[in-house]
């Protein structure tokens, strides 16, 4: 791999690249790797863009509410609710910072226990959406009674949908770690998967602003 | 030879198709070349700026082009300098940096000054004429609130007074244009907006939707009729006097798909264009909200 | 029960219309035409192998060439049956609805599946090479984004035989383009192939930023970079921002369509005005994403047939820069008209006018290159040259509208028609064009010839002032964009039937073109020596085409017109590899899957299209399948053995 690497990306260097200050990480020893992580960030800053255009949109038509509930009324009689949810997402995202720490330490023991951790953390806050989305519906407040909750189920739930996707995907590295054991292609699939997870709980900080607290004040 | 009768193809083609043009587009179906009021008049003004400043650059590119092109083709014997490393030339470079420079922000600042003032009356000393318009799929509908009086795809004006239109749509989003008077305006659902127009001569203007809104576009056609304001008093007696009422019912049959020809009624149902602004979301926009009122308070 | 049936499939298949009935027929017979040629010449195996699995970025090049050429004749035709139906008043060639659906279509069309693939033709074929590079940096990814594009284009084109096609306007504004006024599956078509090709879209924008930051040849900096590449990092950059705000534009609009949300409504508190933003947040840097590569087309072709450096390198660099940057600010002059008030207003005015600035300075330079060089007229220097008095009228005209007093006069008549089809066609086609007939030897091996592509040069140039210089005054006329007919007493006719004579002129330098590739292949004169034109980049030091590899061994730069500079100093030889500085060389595996996910998001696009929900479903969880066997793929590599290389070396005589 180290050799053939050199060839396609003649800029970098193979394996056992070091720095100044000691060896370079795993996720970032391979040209390859590096390039992959650079491609990512990119990405990202595409699906900042994405949710940058949905806050827009709901911003515009958040009082928009056709004489349907309010976000005040909606949100504020199930603060509980999303506190938990904020809670436990925000513990997912230091759990998977401490699966990254552990990886840079090189042990994968404990790198797949707080993947693990961080998974389940994300089922948790998947079902009490989830639950939450069903208690408003139950309320007569659907995505079609108003412009106000047609743009707050889409963001919200692209959200949602984001964690449901980072779910699958970080089982399935999961899976590769415990089948493949811990290499620079497997430490690089979990950075990436880990710099996704932090992206979607900046995301959440935003939509905890502006959708819920500034709905409930 | 085989070049030169190209040419002489090319130029006679150029010469009959510049002979058309001239022939279908000199006087005044020019519309926009043709101002008939200050609006559109102003417009025109900038229009001419806009003209030679933006010629003060295509001009010598074009030129200049041609010139090169002939002067520096490769040919056997062509005897021009040939500098294949000149690259660089910072008085040059300074040069057409700060020409467009300077145009845009001529430009910048006419189109300040006039955007500010085509957002005002063209005469405030005088008392404007009110005229609401509604957009609806496929038929302009005019209302004059002050009179009570309400037209469909035709509207009188006064001469020599600055006329307002408020503009709105039931449907789609539309566009208000009367090129001889001035520029255009959306009509939007939920929205009202404001547009000064104004005619200081009398005749029958040529006005058109200029938003797409669905296979009756095409038919969106309107007359603007401008004539003295004692003409203009009578045509309104007439109108309140002779014409059949709006009723809710007839409202509701206008907004109704279809095309029609002129209309005019003697009445309209009360609030009827601000209660439509209102329940198309105008409630949510604060600054259409504090338009209507004004103009309500008025009227 | 029979009666049932052949009625669903009544509404199912657009008839009743003699030119789609036409065009069925049409489209089974070709189908059916080349099933029996692949099937008679054994060539299935071969497609798939060599093209629909392919990852290596000069054959997906071609296929978007291909596609791209295709897709300018759909919207041609669409372009000649509109100007057939204006060139006299009162006509009735076309229904209303009908010329409505090919207005729509047309503009779709040559937006987004004519010029964005001939743009990422043009990045593929060239931006590797240009580099130093032996494949962009995620070839995989790649291959995705071609088939995202190409079954988003299909998926639009079906609307036209299945369903019907969207007749709003390629802008689709709500509401008129909500279930109130717009109940068919037209609209459902447009939004999806759109957010289905916007996603390969977006992916070819990270793709190309990861290759030309990442994966340039040593020596390379970016001040070395040539300007095409420059250009093409300009406009990945552009795309990584404003393709998102349109996928979520469409994304918000089906949803409103598909299940009764409120977004754009009329009533329930929808903002109609809200789509807008977003579609021209979008919608006008993607002018600047079609135009920017054509610049950089023209520095490489301008230079070259001139034979002289680029004139003011570090201003042109700048001046890509300023577009990216200042064409992400301009976007609420398409709605100056819409009442934001005279501060908003000003604003974008001047930050619409203040991109002229950069885009003149351009011109200048070019016309600096030629100065004192020695110019070639061959075909893509003719193209470049026939751009520079075009472009120069569409900037004026730019200027023009971008004030917003003058605006009010000129919006969404025939003037504006006539200023976006001189930026586009004579900015982006002509860049095209340029590019292509500069580039084909390299992406294909052989030269096109000149005679009839000097042929179809001046019937394109002459029929497109002949069609659209009308058009100017028709809009000062009063004359508004998108009516299918006008009165008789409106003194329209005259410049209309110009115009029309114009179009067919262009379509006949189409069709020349066409006779002139079909002819190139027939009497085919290979490019041996792999830089027909005395080419400046690296791309010129490469045989015609390169080897799957590219470069057998890297490069290392040391000049901004590398191969020109070693040309001069007679050290050609330094980009012939060394036998024993050959090694293993590492490149990714074909692969059916991105082929099969694209498949996988026109099975969805075509379930939701018609509501059907769980179609659509199963196409997502295919997508959702493809993307997780890649991620188990563990060999997605394979090494070509140095002794490969070197054969195939020699045999290309440069070992």
């Amino acid at each position: 791999m180290a050799v053939m690497m050199e060839e396609v990306l003649p800029k970098q260097a193979g394996p056992s690249r070091t720095g100044d200050n000691g060896p370079v990480r795993l996720e970032l020893s391979t040209a390859d790797g590096a390039t992959k992580i650079f491609g990512f960030w990119m990405f990202l800053v595409s699906d900042v863009l994405l949710f940058a255009s949905l806050f827009a949109t709901y911003v515009v038509i958040y009082t928009h509410t056709a004489d349907g509930p309010t976000a005040a009324h909606l949100f504020g009689h199930d603060t509980a609710g999303f506190l938990a949810e904020t809670l436990a997402l925000l513990t997912s995202s230091f759990t998977c910072g401490l699966a990254t720490w552990e990886m840079h330490q090189g042990r994968a023991g404990r790198l797949k226990m707080w993947m693990g951790i961080t998974i389940l953390l994300g089922l948790v806050f998947l079902g009490l959406e989830i639950t939450e989305f069903r208690d408003f519906v139950g309320q007569g407040a659907t995505m079609q009674a108003s412009a106000f909750l047609s743009g707050f189920y889409t963001l919200v739930g692209t959200h949602g949908a984001h964690v449901t996707m980072g779910v699958l995907w970080m089982s399935l590295i999961l899976y590769q770690l415990a089948r493949f054991g811990l290499n620079a292609v497997t430490a690089r699939k979990f950075f990436i998967v880990g710099l996704y997870w932090h992206f979607l709980d900046i995301v959440w900080v935003l939509i905890f602003t502006v959708v819920y607290l500034t709905g409930v004040m | 030879m085989h070049r030169s009768s190209r040419w002489k193809s090319i130029t006679a083609l150029m010469a009959g198709v510049g002979a058309a043009l001239l022939t279908a587009g000199c006087g005044e179906e020019i519309r926009v070349f043709q101002p008939a009021g200050p609006v559109a008049r102003s417009e025109l003004q900038l229009i001419w700026l806009q003209m030679g400043l933006t010629a003060v650059v295509i001009i010598p590119v074009i030129l200049l082009l041609a010139w090169i092109v002939i002067r520096y083709r490769n040919k056997p014997g062509n005897r021009a300098v040939y500098q294949p490393d000149f690259a660089e030339s910072r008085t040059l470079e300074f040069i057409w940096w700060a020409i467009p420079i300077v145009i845009v922000g001529i430009l910048g600042g006419v189109t300040l000054h006039k955007t500010y003032a085509l957002a005002q009356s063209p005469q405030p000393d005088k008392t404007p004429l009110k005229i609401e318009v509604m957009s609806l799929n496929w038929k302009w509908l005019f209302f004059y609130p002050d009179q009570k009086i309400a037209t469909v795809n035709y509207a009188e004006i006064p001469t020599d007074r600055p006329v307002q239109f408020v503009l709105t749509a039931n449907g789609p989003m539309n566009a208000f244009w009367v090129p001889n008077l001035g520029g255009m305006q959306y009509t939007m659902p939920g929205m009202a907006t404001s547009l000064w127009l104004q005619a200081d001569q009398a005749g029958e203007y040529y006005g058109h939707g200029g938003n797409f809104t669905g296979p009756g576009f095409t038919q969106m056609q309107f007359r603007v009729v401008a004539k003295p304001e004692s003409d203009f008093e009578a045509w309104v007696r007439q109108v309140a006097n002779g014409a059949p009422d709006m009723s809710r019912g007839e409202y509701d049959k206008l907004v109704q798909p279809g095309t029609l020809g002129e209309l005019s009624f003697s009445s309209y149902p009360d609030g009827i264009f601000e209660q439509t602004v209102m329940d198309e979301g105008g409630k949510y926009m604060e600054h259409d909200r504090k338009m209507l009122e004004n103009m309500m308070s008025h009227s | 029960m029979g009666d049932g049936l052949a009625n669903t499939a009544g509404h199912f298949f657009v008839t009743g219309d003699p030119l789609i009935i036409g065009s069925d027929v049409a489209i089974v017979l070709v189908s059916l035409g080349i099933v029996f040629v692949l099937t008679y010449f054994k060539k299935w195996k071969w497609l798939w192998r060599e093209w629909l699995t392919t990852v290596d970025h000069k054959k997906i090049a071609i296929m978007y060439l291909l596609a791209a050429i295709l897709m300018l004749f759909r919207g041609g035709v669409d372009a000649e049956l509109m100007r057939t139906q204006l060139a006299l008043p009162n006509m009735k060639f076309l229904s209303p609805e009908h010329y409505d659906q090919i207005f729509t279509t047309h503009g779709t069309i040559m937006i987004l599946f004519m010029a964005m693939p001939f743009i990422f033709a043009m990045f593929n074929a060239v931006v590797p090479l240009q580099i130093g590079a032996r494949d962009v940096a995620f070839p995989y990814l790649n291959a995705i984004s071609f088939w995202l594009f190409f079954f988003g284009a299909l998926l639009f084109n079906l609307s036209f035989v299945i369903g019907g096609s969207p007749d709003a306007g390629w802008t689709s504004y709500p509401p008129l383009t909500e279930l109130q006024f717009d109940p068919g599956v037209g609209e459902n078509y447009y939004l999806l192939a759109l957010s289905i090709s916007g996603i390969g879209t977006i992916a070819t924008g990270v793709n190309f930023i990861a290759t030309i930051i990442k994966m340039r040849a040593p020596g390379m900096t970016l001040m070395k970079m040539p300007l095409f590449t420059w250009a093409v990092l300009g406009t990945c950059i552009i795309i990584l921002f404003v393709f998102p705000v349109l996928s979520v534009a469409l994304a918000l609009l089906l949803i409103d369509r598909l299940f009764g949300a409120h977004f754009f409504t009329m009533m329930y508190g929808g903002n109609p005005m809200q789509f807008i933003n977003l579609f021209w947040i979008w919608g006008h840097p993607e002018v600047y994403i079609a135009v920017l590569p054509a610049f950089g087309i023209y520095s490489e072709v301008v230079s070259t047939f001139s034979q002289k450096k680029i004139f003011g390198y570090k201003s042109m660099v700048a001046s890509i820069m300023a577009i990216t940057i200042i064409g992400n600010l301009t976007w609420v002059h398409h709605f100056f008209t819409m009442g934001a008030g005279p501060a908003v207003n000003t604003f974008f005015s001047i930050s619409t006018m203040a991109v002229a600035i950069p885009t003149g300075v351009k011109v200048f330079n070019w016309l600096m290159t030629m100065y004192r060089g020695r110019i070639t007229l061959s075909l893509p220097m003719m193209w470049a040259l026939a751009f520079i008095p075009n472009f120069a009228l569409a900037g004026a005209t730019g200027v023009w509208l971008a004030e917003a007093p003058t605006d009010y006069q000129y919006h969404n008549s025939y003037f504006l028609v006539a200023h976006f089809h001189q930026a586009l066609i004579g900015g982006v086609v002509y860049g095209m064009l340029a590019g292509m007939y500069y580039w084909w030897p390299k992406m294909f091996g052989f030269k096109l010839k000149e005679k009839y592509g000097k042929w179809a040069f001046w019937f394109f140039n002459v029929g497109f002032y002949v069609c659209f210089m009308p058009q100017y005054i028709l809009g000062l006329m009063g004359m508004q964009r998108r009516m299918y007919t006008y009165p008789a007493d409106m003194h329209w006719t005259g410049l209309n039937f110009v115009s029309t004579i114009g179009a067919y002129l262009m379509g006949i330098g189409f069709l020349f073109i066409a006779v002139q590739i079909i002819h190139s292949l027939l009497h085919m004169e290979k490019d041996l020596t792999g830089d027909p034109w005395g080419g400046r980049t690296l791309e010129w030091a490469l045989p015609s085409p390169p080897p799957h590899y590219n470069f057998a061994v890297i490069p290392h730069v040391t000049a901004r017109d590398e191969w020109w500079e070693r040309k001069r100093r007679g050290e050609q030889d330094a980009f012939l590899p060394r036998p024993e500085a050959i090694h293993d060389i590492h490149m990714p595996k074909n692969s059916g899957v991105p082929f099969l996910m694209g498949l996988c998001f026109f099975i969805a696009g075509f379930g939701f299209t018609f509501g059907w929900m769980v179609v659509g479903a199963l196409g997502l969880l295919g997508v959702l399948a493809c993307l997780a066997h890649r991620s188990l793929d563990q060999h997605p590599d394979h090494d070509i053995p140095a002794e490969e290389v070197r054969r195939t070396e020699a045999a290309l005589g440069r070992l």
